[in-house]
């Protein structure tokens, strides 16, 4: 019998670059947001993740969080925050949705809000650098022992960067699980979970979990 | 810790679980490779203080890391300081023969120096006319880390002309930065938590220098540090200490340096005196520029650490503070927003009356104190420790140079 590939730990880290795209008020935001690069689309919902260890904002969108907290918009701060990343199949329909968004609630407003007191919004986006973190799994038991211990940079760089700009839609775990160990229901499972509310913490415990029934009673070798 | 003995293995007990060997493997990617600082000056300043010991814990990493410094007469400093100034917005007088000279030391700097690695980071506007000079091979990077927001026109216009020239530019925050053709990289200062104003102190070391200072400590001890200069709004700490001390019995130290060598300073610290009058309870120290473990002691002493800037480049004195697990009040600007997670690690104000208020808050709630001090601490260790920066100069290196 063929042995399965291993599956090989990655963490990463990001590079953020300035884009000298900034916005004083909601108009501008919506416009600057139109014709930004999509990797800033990217990093101001997804790898906040991968910043924010605590989440401090009231969102975990940097869009949302802006217009909440320094234009003092909390209308449109809520109807930003509500828009899950994780739900559109592109960066470019996430973008579409955030402008009509913003372009609906200003289209009611005269004038447009903007920026009083605070801080313009100021586009970033970053390039992730992946860093092999030395771990391997070639079994489930390895596998589980692996992420339990694993960087959380790791996690986001597996379950997130993979999905979104690397092209694989269900995630790498999800896709060694089902692939290379034959694992197809948890396969489903892990690629279902959902980290916008939860982060990458949560996306590890409900990994943990899922791995833990799949093992049965077998107790497992180190945290989590 | 001896800079010279400086090796990344001193650092796992205070950086992030993981971080340190996350590091070791970042550098296998870029071993090697050669990595040039160039800066103007060996000591003093947060700049050289900080190179000092990034560059030989990069080189412990397997990097080949080297810091040169270029040199200058009198005219060329003070070239460079009104440079400066204009730079983050004075009005200043720079002269066409104080900018070619300005560009013939550069030239003769380049000349002696240089300059040739896989990338070299320039730091400041002082040598960054030394581009003029680069070799085809390697890329050079301008590392800016003074506000330019809001630049005096001309002074930004002749500059512009060089860091254009540049691969990259990398700014302390997007504020700080301008528009340019280049890309530009986002990389945030940090403190060294093993360097002698970071250190962990005895309660008898605090104790002592408290005592030679003649600090009581029967009080809480609300404490700002920082230059005497207006941005720093030292009155305004005065002001809000006074609506504080109606309900609190504190004491307020301001401690600070830059009153020897800068008449503004000087007139500052003066005014700073004046408004303290004959209140027992209020210190103003002017202390040298190296009185590091004074300053650390004082942080370790104080309740809660106050920044209340108006206008602010980085201010990593509230990184420092929240190192020490001390609360900070401090003014909505510059990098201190970034640092100070409001209602987490402490709160940004806009007035005397906000900071007034924040302090009596705190100090009504000593839980709250603790809690925000231990979300500080961590807050720094991820964010603000020299280890992150080392992070984030390897992945310019690995970008860069791939």
């Amino acid at each position: 019998m063929v042995e399965p590939a291993p599956f090989v730990f990655f963490g990463c880290i990001e590079l953020r670059e300035i884009l000298g795209l900034r916005a004083r008020d909601e108009r501008e935001l919506m416009e600057l947001l139109e014709r930004a690069p999509l990797g800033s689309v990217y990093y101001h919902t997804h790898s906040v993740f991968l910043r924010h260890h605590q989440i401090t904002g009231a969102y975990p969108n940097d869009f949302a969080n802006w217009v909440a907290s320094q234009v003092r918009d909390q209308v449109l701060g809520e109807r930003l925050a509500v828009v899950d990343p994780f739900a559109f199949p592109s960066l470019e329909a996430l973008r579409e949705e955030l402008v009509s968004i913003i372009d609906h609630h200003i289209a009611a407003l005269h004038p447009v809000p903007r920026v009083v007191f605070g801080d313009p919004f100021f586009f970033v986006q970053s390039h992730v650098i992946e860093v092999p973190t030395g771990l391997e799994a070639c079994t489930l038991g390895e596998f589980r022992r692996c992420l339990a211990e694993v960087d959380a940079s790791s996690i986001y760089f597996h379950a997130l960067e993979s999905r979104v700009r690397r092209g694989h839609p269900h995630g790498d775990f999800a896709d060694w699980i089902g692939q290379a160990l034959g694992l197809q229901s948890q396969a489903e499972e892990i690629a279902r979970i959902n980290p916008y509310l939860g982060g990458l913490e949560e996306i590890r415990a409900r990994m943990l979990r899922l791995l833990d029934a799949a093992l049965g009673g077998e107790a497992p070798a180190g945290g989590g | 810790m001896a800079a010279s003995a400086l090796t990344i293995e001193a650092y796992r007990e205070v950086a992030p679980r993981g971080t340190i060997d996350f590091l070791l493997r970042l550098a296998e990617r870029a071993r090697g490779r050669r990595f040039l600082h160039v800066n103007s000056t060996r000591f003093g300043g947060g700049v050289a203080e900080i190179l000092s010991r990034l560059v030989p814990i990069m080189g412990d990493l397997g990097i080949k890391a080297d810091w040169e410094v270029m040199e200058g007469d009198s005219e060329f400093f003070a070239t460079t300081k009104a440079f400066h100034n204009a730079l983050q917005g004075t009005e200043q007088v720079v002269t066409e023969a104080m900018l070619e000279h300005y560009l013939e030391v550069n030239r003769v700097n380049a000349e002696r120096l240089r300059p040739a690695a896989d990338l070299v980071l320039i730091h400041d506007p002082q040598p960054a006319a030394m581009i003029e000079s680069r070799p085809p091979e390697g890329k050079w990077v301008w590392r800016c880390h003074i506000d330019l927001s809001l630049p005096q026109r001309r002074a930004w216009a002749f500059l512009r002309r060089y860091v254009i020239r540049y691969d990259a530019a990398v700014f302390s925050l997007p504020a700080f930065a301008q528009q340019l053709p280049i890309p530009q990289f986002l990389v945030y200062p940090s403190i060294d938590p093993l360097a002698e104003k970071n250190r962990r102190m005895t309660r008898n070391e605090i104790a002592k220098i408290l005592g030679a200072l003649q600090i009581p400590d029967d009080k809480p001890i609300l404490l700002q540090v920082s230059r005497f200069d207006r941005f720093k709004d030292p009155i305004g700490v005065i002001n809000a200490y006074r609506m504080v001390k109606r309900y609190h019995d504190v004491r307020l130290v301001l401690a600070g340096g830059g009153a020897t060598d800068d008449p503004e300073g000087a007139q500052v610290l003066a005014e700073a005196r004046e408004a303290a009058g004959r209140d027992p309870d209020i210190y103003v120290l002017d202390l040298p520029s190296n009185a590091h473990l004074q300053i650390n002691a004082l942080q370790r002493a104080a309740a809660i650490v106050i920044q209340k800037s108006t206008r602010e480049g980085f201010g990593l004195t509230v990184a420092e503070a929240m190192w020490k697990g001390k609360p900070v009040v401090g003014g909505a600007t510059g990098g201190l927003t970034v640092q100070i997670l409001y209602g987490v690690t402490g709160y940004t104000v806009n007035s005397v009356e906000g900071a007034a208020y924040r302090i009596r808050y705190l100090l009504s709630n000593p839980a709250l104190m603790r809690k925000m001090g231990e979300a500080g601490r961590e807050h720094v260790r991820r964010n603000f420790l020299i280890t992150r920066h080392l992070r984030d100069y390897l992945s310019l290196l690995v970008h860069l140079t791939a």
